[in-house]
C-alpha cells in the first residue's frame, strides 16, 4: 500500500470515529432531550423554535465543534513542537507556551476586550503573541551549543510556565473581580458554547495553523535527523523551523483564547499515534488532528455528564489522564532518547 | 572539464572557540574534484576535514573565498539544488524517531521535489535500486534502531545514492564496518565510480583505505593544505611524521602496489 492510500484509510477511519463521538455527544447532556428529537432537529424536521432546538443547535452543536477544533489544534501543536525540538515530551502546556498564551488573553480581557467578532479576533492575536513570546523565551533559555537537551527544555518550559502563571495572578488581583467572572473556570480549560461568528474565526485560525505544520510535514521528517543532516538533504531548516513554530504557536494561542489552556492533549494524542502509526509526520499530523478532536470531544462529553447537573472543566480531565501518561513516558522513553 | 566541486581560496573561522581555545580556522584552502575522480581528504584530528564537508553541503558559509559546485557559485544555489549535486554520507544517523530503512532511503529523494507531499512511484523505484546496490533490500521494513552499525552505514549510503548526486562525500565510510564489509564497501565504491562516473570525496582517518581507492590525496593539517597529489607523492614518511607527530613507515601493498602506512609504535624495539 502506498503512503497516500494508507493516509486515506487512516483518515477515513478516524473521521468515522469522530462523527460517532460527535453523535454520542449530541445525545447526552444536562437538559433531557430524547434522541429522536435530537435527530429531528439535526435533520431539519424538528420544530422551528423551542427549547429543544436551542439546546441542540445553540448549546450542544457549537460546543461539540469547539471541542473538536481545540483537540485537533492542540494535538497538531504538540506534534509540531515534538518534531521541532526532537523531544517526545514537548507539548504546549509543558513548554509553558499555553501559559504565555493565557497571559496574552487575560491581558486582552483586562484591557477591556469583550464579546464579539472583533474581540474574538483580538483575543486570538493576543493569545498567539503570548504563545510566541513564551515559546521564544523557552527556546532561548534552553538552547545551547549542543542543541536542545531534553531535560533543560522541560525545565525551561516549567520556569516560563510558572512565570506567566504568576503574571496572570497579578493581573487578576489588580483588576475588579467582577469583570473577570469566568476567568478561573476558563483558566482550568473548559469548552463553552461559542457563537457561530467566533466559531468561524476559531476554525479559520486552526486551519491556518494546521496548514503551516502539515505543509512542512515531509521536511519535518528529515529534521528529525538533526539540523545538519536535514540541510545536507536540501531542507531549508531555518524556514521549516520558523513555519512550524508559527503554526504551533498560532494553534496554541487560538485554543487558549477560545477554550483556555487545556493541558496534555498535545502530549497524549501525538504520542499514541506515533506508537500506532510510526513517526512519519505526513501521516501523524492529519491523524493527530482528527484523533485529537475525537479525544477532547469525548473528554468534554464526559466532563458534562460525570458530575451532572454540575460540570467539570475538561482541562481537569485531560490532566488526570495526562499526568500519569507523562510520568510513564518520562520513565520509559526519555531514558533511551536523552543525550 | 568543469570540476564537480571547487574550493577557491576558501577561509572560514568558527564564531567562537570551544572553552578558551582559539577558534578553529580554515586558511585559504583551494582544491577541486573532477568528474569521475576519487579525492581522498586525509589529516589528523582537528585538521578541518569536517569543516570542509560542512562548507560543501552549505551548512556553513565561507568567510572569504568561493565554493563552486558544477561551475556555479554555491552561494547562488538553493539548498535543494546543492543536495541534488552533492550527497553527504554521514558516519551515522541520530536515534530517537524510529523510521524504517525504506523511509530513510526515500528521504534521499527530497531535494528532487521538495514541494511534493508524498514520494512518487519513480522515487520509490530509485530508492529500491539504491537499496539493491548496497544489499539492504531485505531490511526495507526494519526500523533503523534494530540494525547493526554496519547495516546502518549501508542504509545511509543507499540514501545518498537515492539523491542521484554527481559527487558523493563519504565521511569515514568504514568506521563501523568489519573487514568483510570494508572490502565490500571498497568494491561498491569502485563499481559506482566506474559505472556511474560518480566523483567521490573520501574523508577518512584510514590512510591505507584512502591510498587504496583515491586517485589523488589532499593532506590537511591545522586548517591548511599540506600536500596534494597522487597517493605515492603525498604519503611520504617525512611529511606524515611532521603532520601526525609520530614515526611511520611507508611500504607498498603486496598486491596492489599502492602505498601503505604503518605506525612505528613508540615503545617498539
Amino acid at each position: 500500500m502506498t503512503a497516500a492510500a494508507r493516509l486515506a484509510w487512516i483518515c477515513g477511519g478516524l473521521a468515522i470515529l469522530l462523527v460517532a463521538v460527535a453523535m454520542g455527544s449530541l445525545l447526552v447532556g444536562a437538559a433531557p432531550v430524547s434522541p429522536g428529537i435530537v435527530l429531528d432537529v439535526i435533520t431539519g424536521r424538528g420544530p422551528a423554535v423551542g427549547t429543544d432546538r436551542t439546546v441542540v443547535l445553540s448549546i450542544r452543536l457549537p460546543r461539540i465543534a469547539a471541542a473538536m477544533l481545540a483537540g485537533g489544534a492542540l494535538a497538531v501543536a504538540g506534534a509540531g513542537f515534538q518534531a521541532l525540538t526532537r523531544n517526545p515530551l514537548a507539548e504546549p502546556s509543558i513548554l509553558g507556551v499555553s501559559a504565555g498564551a493565557a497571559f496574552g488573553v487575560v491581558l486582552a480581557q483586562v484591557s477591556g476586550l469583550g464579546q464579539g467578532v472583533v474581540e474574538a479576533l483580538g483575543l486570538t492575536v493576543f493569545g498567539f503573541t503570548g504563545a510566541a513570546v513564551a515559546g521564544l523565551a523557552v527556546y532561548l533559555i534552553a538552547s545551547s551549543a549542543a542543541g536542545l537537551p531534553v531535560h533543560t527544555l522541560l525545565l525551561a518550559g516549567v520556569i516560563v510556565g510558572i512565570f506567566f502563571s504568576a503574571a496572570i495572578t497579578v493581573l487578576i488581583s489588580i483588576v475588579d473581580a467582577n469583570r473577570l467572572g469566568g476567568v478561573i473556570h476558563w483558566l482550568l480549560g473548559s469548552v463553552a458554547p461559542i457563537p457561530p461568528s467566533q466559531l468561524a474565526i476559531f476554525a479559520l485560525a486552526t486551519v491556518a495553523g494546521v496548514w503551516l505544520v502539515l505543509g512542512q510535514a515531509r521536511a519535518l521528517n528529515l529534521l528529525a535527523l538533526g539540523e545538519e543532516g536535514a540541510i545536507e538533504l536540501g531542507v531549508d531548516a531555518l524556514r521549516v523551523k520558523r513555519r512550524i513554530f508559527m503554526g504551533a504557536a498560532l494553534l496554541t494561542g487560538t485554543v487558549v483564547a477560545f477554550v483556555g489552556p487545556i493541558g496534555f492533549v498535545g502530549l497524549i494524542v501525538p504520542q499514541v499515534f506515533r506508537m500506532l502509526l510510526g513517526p512519519d509526520n505526513r501521516i501523524l499530523v492529519p491523524a493527530a488532528f482528527l484523533g485529537g478532536g475525537a479525544f477532547l470531544l469525548a473528554a468534554d462529553t464526559l466532563a458534562r455528564i460525570v458530575v451532572a447537573p454540575a460540570e467539570l472543566s475538561v482541562g481537569v480531565l485531560t490532566s488526570f489522564c495526562g499526568a500519569p501518561f507523562f510520568i510513564w513516558l518520562l520513565r520509559s522513553r526519555v531514558a533511551r532518547v536523552a543525550p | 572539464m568543469t570540476p564537480l566541486a571547487e574550493f577557491r581560496a576558501v577561509s572560514f573561522v568558527y564564531p567562537r572557540g570551544a572553552a578558551g581555545r582559539p577558534p578553529f580556522e580554515l586558511r585559504e584552502l583551494s582544491f577541486s574534484v573532477a568528474p569521475g575522480e576519487v579525492l581522498g581528504l586525509i589529516g589528523p584530528n582537528a585538521a578541518g576535514k569536517t569543516t570542509v564537508i560542512r562548507l560543501l553541503s552549505r551548512v556553513l558559509s565561507p568567510s572569504r573565498g568561493a565554493i563552486m559546485i558544477g561551475g556555479e557559485p554555491a552561494s547562488a544555489l538553493g539548498r535543494a539544488a546543492v543536495a541534488r549535486r552533492i550527497a553527504v554520507v554521514p558516519q551515522d544517523v541520530p536515534h530517537g524517531f524510529p523510521y524504517t530503512v525504506e523511509q530513510l532511503v526515500l528521504m534521499g529523494r527530497f531535494p528532487h521535489a521538495p514541494a511534493r507531499f508524498f514520494e512518487s512511484r519513480e522515487d520509490l523505484r530509485i530508492a529500491r535500486e539504491a537499496m539493491a546496490l548496497t544489499g539492504i533490500e531485505s531490511l526495507a521494513a526494519e526500523p533503523l534502531e534494530h540494525l547493526s552499525g554496519g547495516e546502518r552505514q549501508r542504509v545511509v549510503l543507499a540514501r545518498a545514492l537515492a539523491q542521484q548526486p554527481r559527487l558523493l562525500v563519504l565521511d569515514e565510510p568504514t568506521a563501523h564496518l568489519d573487514l568483510r564489509y570494508q572490502a565490500e564497501c571498497v568494491a561498491l565504491l569502485r563499481r559506482l565510480h566506474r559505472d556511474e562516473g560518480l566523483g567521490i570525496l573520501l574523508v577518512s582517518h584510514d590512510l591505507n583505505l584512502a591510498a587504496e581507492v583515491s586517485d589523488r590525496l589532499l593532506l590537511l593539517a591545522g586548517g591548511s593544505a599540506v600536500k596534494v597529489g597522487p597517493p605515492e607523492e603525498v604519503l611520504e614518511e617525512t611529511v606524515l611524521e611532521a603532520v601526525y607527530g609520530c614515526r611511520v613507515m611507508v611500504d607498498k601493498h603486496p598486491a596492489t602496489r599502492r602505498p601503505t602506512v604503518n605506525v612505528l609504535w613508540p615503545d617498539g624495539r
